[in-house]
């Protein structure tokens, strides 16, 4: 049973998954019923009144009150309480508890931030304690485009715009990793949006809270300070370092390697050019890529960010 | 002989008519060359014309349904880049939606077989009724240009902000979607017209076989529908162009209301979609089953029941978009009673079997897997209408496999199942049964294989419209492509055989089936005006009760001018309904 259950759903992590596993199961059960009898009688009507020769003739039957009244009747009742369960366990989803832990998210093209109560900012995993409601209130950054929250362990799922807040919450039973997708189509990241939500047992949490706040980010070697802004300013959904392409051409390797452009000239991957292609994109497209890397790293990344993500790149070979 | 009939208050003199098998002139050879194509009123040629047309687009949505599943193959790039692959899924879907499905029964067999089943001569306004192809055909056009231009890359919903920013060529492929509309209405204007003003004498609404119905149904949602469609599209047109907000947030607009205003349309187009197949299913389970549909009325009320219910149900596309929670509700409430009309039909088909004769010919073949695919699309749309189900399915696999099993499980296969059958009335040649049975195997196989893992990758998360996925579900995504393939083998044997059929196939005679409706009491393939005489209709359209002279009578000319006269008189019966 165990198994069966796994086999269609991921296991479930918030205190709401297991109300909505029970009626996915229970639908699947009902249908499941239907969908066995109405086989059965195909294949039985067409075994046992197959056509036996061309002269056959067949009863006059227009209609039956009693059967037609049965079966529009029973179908009523079952989406009834369909429609009634659903209903009752969405409320809960939207009801957070009034004391619940609040973070804002804001998603942009092509990734997530994640902002906690004591000013800690994540960006592309959220970090929580386990056993507490956790309240999100949600926006796309603006200009941006719609993008949706989806973390399939929890059962949630909420779109975000960028014109006004939205709003989900959930409670997280046990600690772990889950991962989270974007479900709104946003474009080439789409895809590449993911994340995860990590759960830190209450103890962990506050260890975390302390590390983070004391952490100075000027005392960080340049390379690592890289790496965190790759991760947290978005350069992740259009930028792999592993080789392969996304959006945009990987990282890895990139450092002194020739490029080639579209207005056909061809450059050495420097020092100089990788700051460029950070602070002016659109001065020099990729053959084979589209000219899509957001022009807003000159007012959003300080100097000594921008030449953090240099040393990280270097460091890629 | 006794044969009563209605006829319009007056008496009627009729007699029974011989039809003639293997004519040697017909609507095919009555007229020759390009234009006698291309200017044709006639409502047989203009059908044809759109069976061509859908069938070059679904070879189009095909090929770039299986570039899809080849990418998916593994997470990683096989065939192209992100940007492209979101470009190949928004044509598949954009392509299947607007020019194949929405065209398929309606247009194709709709248009064949709408006025030679009412008795007619023709639709009743025949020049609109090229004109409707016309405008379809310049709406196809359009979309072919966006994609010389720049194909779009929106998802065939063509939601608000990512369709106002996105560089591609949105507005042409749009403007070919707002011209194909008017194609839409106007043909649905056309068969209410038609059904409402030249059914035969005797022709009451009771008689009526059920394509007519659902072609009825179909016709007032596309009449009603799709003006907001136009409305929606014009207006993401203004937006994009002249920089008025309306759903853009950078410009002041809302993107919720972009999506009410696409779903009001495209809910119902679910309809436009699904109802003609109900209807196609009905005449291939009546004839082959040589039996009285049971529950004509519950048949045909149900159509317009879910015409109407299905208008009010859009919003459960939005169930996360950030509509309030109480519309969410009430949508949620609405949807699940489509569910009640449809079952009914399912049992009604059920019970129509039930004590039949069955002949499993490819048609019925056709049919009854048309039961068990659609059963599956219909219940796993309860559970998407369920709320708290649906917040986790949404937008995921699981949604793909749905609509998968609605559109092709359901229209598709009955219009396979409409082609196979009609095939010999339309071309006036018989395929081969053999290989028939062979390809709907391959279909039926490739089809399960392709979408059942797709539910269940979808229920354990994955989301839709991805390029790249996370390792978990490569072994599903791997079978969903294995089964493509298999269903595209299927495909390609039906194109043979049916070409095949074309060159060598073995005449057909008028009615191989022994139906009993009027589309098969005029030889194969029709004569150019349907019928050689005027049909009178004295018997409903699944009598298999009565004898099959009875469904040949039609007004007799003057008797004089024919030597053998058994014509009779008719007593004069007020009209039912008319
Ligand atoms: C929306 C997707 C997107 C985001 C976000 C993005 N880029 Fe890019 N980037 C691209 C694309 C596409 C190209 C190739 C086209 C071009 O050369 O402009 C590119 C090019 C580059 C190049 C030149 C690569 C080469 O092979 O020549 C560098 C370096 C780069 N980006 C770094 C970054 C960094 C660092 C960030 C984060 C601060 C970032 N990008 C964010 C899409 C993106
Ligand atoms: C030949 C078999 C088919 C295969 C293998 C197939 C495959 C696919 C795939 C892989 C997607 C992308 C799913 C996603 O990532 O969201 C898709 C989307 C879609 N398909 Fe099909 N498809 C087939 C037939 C059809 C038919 C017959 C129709 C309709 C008549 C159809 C309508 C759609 C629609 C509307 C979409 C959504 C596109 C979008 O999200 O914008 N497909 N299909
Ligand atoms: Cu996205
Ligand atoms: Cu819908």
């Amino acid at each position: 049973m165990e198994y069966l259950t796994n086999f269609f759903l991921p296991s479930a992590e918030s205190t709401y998954a297991a109300n909505v596993d029970a009626l996915f199961h229970f639908i699947n059960i009902v249908s499941l019923i239907l969908l066995v009898g109405i086989t059965i009688a195909i294949i039985y009507f067409a075994i046992k009144y197959r056509r036996k020769s061309q002269e056959d003739t067949t009863p006059l039957i227009t209609h039956n009150t009693t059967l037609e009244v049965t079966w529009t009747v029973i179908p009523l009742i079952l989406i009834l309480i369909v429609f009634g369960w659903g209903f009752n366990d969405y409320v809960e989803m939207r009801t957070p508890p009034a004391n619940s832990y609040e973070v804002y998210v804001e998603s942009f093209s092509f990734g997530w931030n994640f902002e906690h109560p004591n000013g800690i900012k994540e960006s592309n995993n959220l970090t929580v304690p386990v056993g507490t409601p956790v309240r999100l209130i949600m926006r796309s950054r603006d200009g941006d485009v719609l993008h949706s929250f989806f973390v399939p362990q929890f059962r949630l799922k909420q779109d975000l715009m960028p014109n006004r807040n939205t709003y989900a919450w959930f409670e997280a039973k046990n600690t772990g990793q889950f991962v989270y997708f974007c479900t709104e189509y946003c474009g080439g990241g789409h895809s590449m949006m993911n994340g995860t939500v990590t759960v830190l047992t209450a103890a962990e949490f506050d260890e975390w809270n302390e590390e983070e706040l004391g952490r100075d980010l000027d005392a960080l070697p340049l390379a690592e300070l890289g790496r965190l802004v790759y991760q947290q300013a978005g350069c992740q959904g259009c930028h792999s370092v592993d080789g392969s392409s996304r959006v945009g051409p990987t990282l890895q390797g990139l450092y002194m390697r020739e490029r080639e452009f579209t207005d056909g000239s061809t450059r050495i991957a420097d020092e100089d050019y990788l700051i460029e292609s950070i602070l002016y994109p659109q001065e020099l497209v990729n053959v084979g890529y589209p000219n899509n890397m957001p022009n807003i790293y000159q007012q959003t990344l300080s100097e000594r960010e921008v030449l953090g993500l240099v040393e990280f790149i270097k460091e890629l070979q | 002989m006794e044969a009563t009939t209605n006829g319009n208050g007056k008496t009627l003199k009729v007699r029974y008519f011989d039809i003639e098998e293997n004519p040697e002139t017909h609507y095919l050879n009555a007229e020759k060359g390009i234009k006698s194509w291309l200017f044709t009123v006639d409502h047989k040629r203009i059908g044809i014309m759109y069976l061509a047309s859908i069938a070059f687009f679904f070879l189009i949505g095909g090929i770039l349904a299986l570039v899809l599943r080849t990418e998916l193959l593994t997470p990683t790039e096989n065939l192209m880049t992100a940007e492209q692959y979101n470009r190949v899924f928004t044509l598949h879907g954009a392509i299947m939606v607007f020019l194949f499905i929405i065209p398929s029964i309606p247009a194709a067999l709709g248009n064949f077989l709408l006025p030679i089943m009412l008795g007619a001569k023709d639709v009743a306004f025949p020049r609109l009724n090229l004109a409707s192809f016309w405008i379809y055909s310049i709406g196809a056009l359009f979309t072919l240009a966006s994609l010389a231009v720049n194909p779009i890359d929106t998802g065939w919903t063509f939601y608000t902000p990512y369709s106002v920013q996105t560089g591609s060529a949105v507005i042409l492929m749009t403007f070919g979607v707002f011209i194909m509309g008017f194609s839409s209405i106007l043909t649905g204007m056309n068969f209410i017209v038609t059904i409402h003003k030249l059914r035969a004498p005797g022709l009451t609404w009771g008689r009526m076989p059920l394509f007519l119905w659902a072609m009825y149904a179909t016709s007032v949602i596309q009449v009603l529908a799709t003006p907001v469609l136009a409305i929606t599209l014009a207006l993401l047109i203004m937006e994009r162009t002249l920089g008025i907000g309306i759903f853009d947030p950078a410009l002041g607009g809302d993107p919720v209301l972009y999506q009410h205003f696409f779903w009001f349309y495209s809910h119902p187009a679910v309809y436009i979609m699904i109802v003609p197949a109900f209807g196609v299913i009905s005449e291939l389970i009546g004839t082959f089953s040589r039996k009285t549909v049971f529950g004509y009325w519950a048949i045909a009320m149900s159509s317009l029941a879910i015409a109407f219910i299905g208008s009010l149900v859009w919003g459960h596309h939005m169930f996360v978009s950030g509509q309030s929670e109480l519309s969410t509700v009430v949508f949620s409430f609405l949807t699940f009673f489509v569910g009640i009309p449809t079952g009914i039909k399912i049992f009604n088909w059920l019970a129509t079997m039930h004590k039949g004769s069955i002949d499993m010919k490819t048609p019925m073949v056709y049919a009854c897997m048309f039961l068990f695919l659609f059963t599956i699309g219909g219940v796993t749309g309860i559970m998407l209408g369920a709320i708290s189900v649906n917040v986790h399915l949404h937008d995921t696999y699981y949604v793909v496999a749905h609509f998968h099993y609605v559109m092709m499980g359901g229209t598709v296969i009955a219009f396979l199942g409409g082609l196979h059958f009609w095939w010999p009335k339309m071309t006036g040649k018989m395929y081969n049964e053999f290989w028939g049975k062979i390809a709907s195997a391959f279909i039926f196989v490739g089809f399960n294989l392709t979408f059942l893992p797709q539910f269940i990758m979808g229920s354990q998360g994955m989301p839709r419209r991805y390029y790249s996925y996370i390792e978990q579900f490569q072994t599903m995504h791997q079978l969903s492509t294995y089964g493509s393939y298999v269903l595209g083998v299927g495909f390609v044997i039906i194109a043979v055989y049916l070409a095949h059929s074309l060159v060598k196939g073995a005449q057909a005679p008028a009615n191989p089936w022994g139906a009993r409706s009027l589309d098969w009491m005029t030889s194969s393939p029709p004569d150019q005006h349907n019928f050689k005489y005027q049909p009178v209709v004295s018997n409903g359209a699944y009598d298999y009760h009565k004898p099959m002279a009875d469904f040949t009578l039609g007004i007799a000319e003057d008797p004089a001018h024919h030597g053998h006269d058994d014509a009779v008189k008719v007593e004069a019966e007020k009209a039912e309904i008319r």
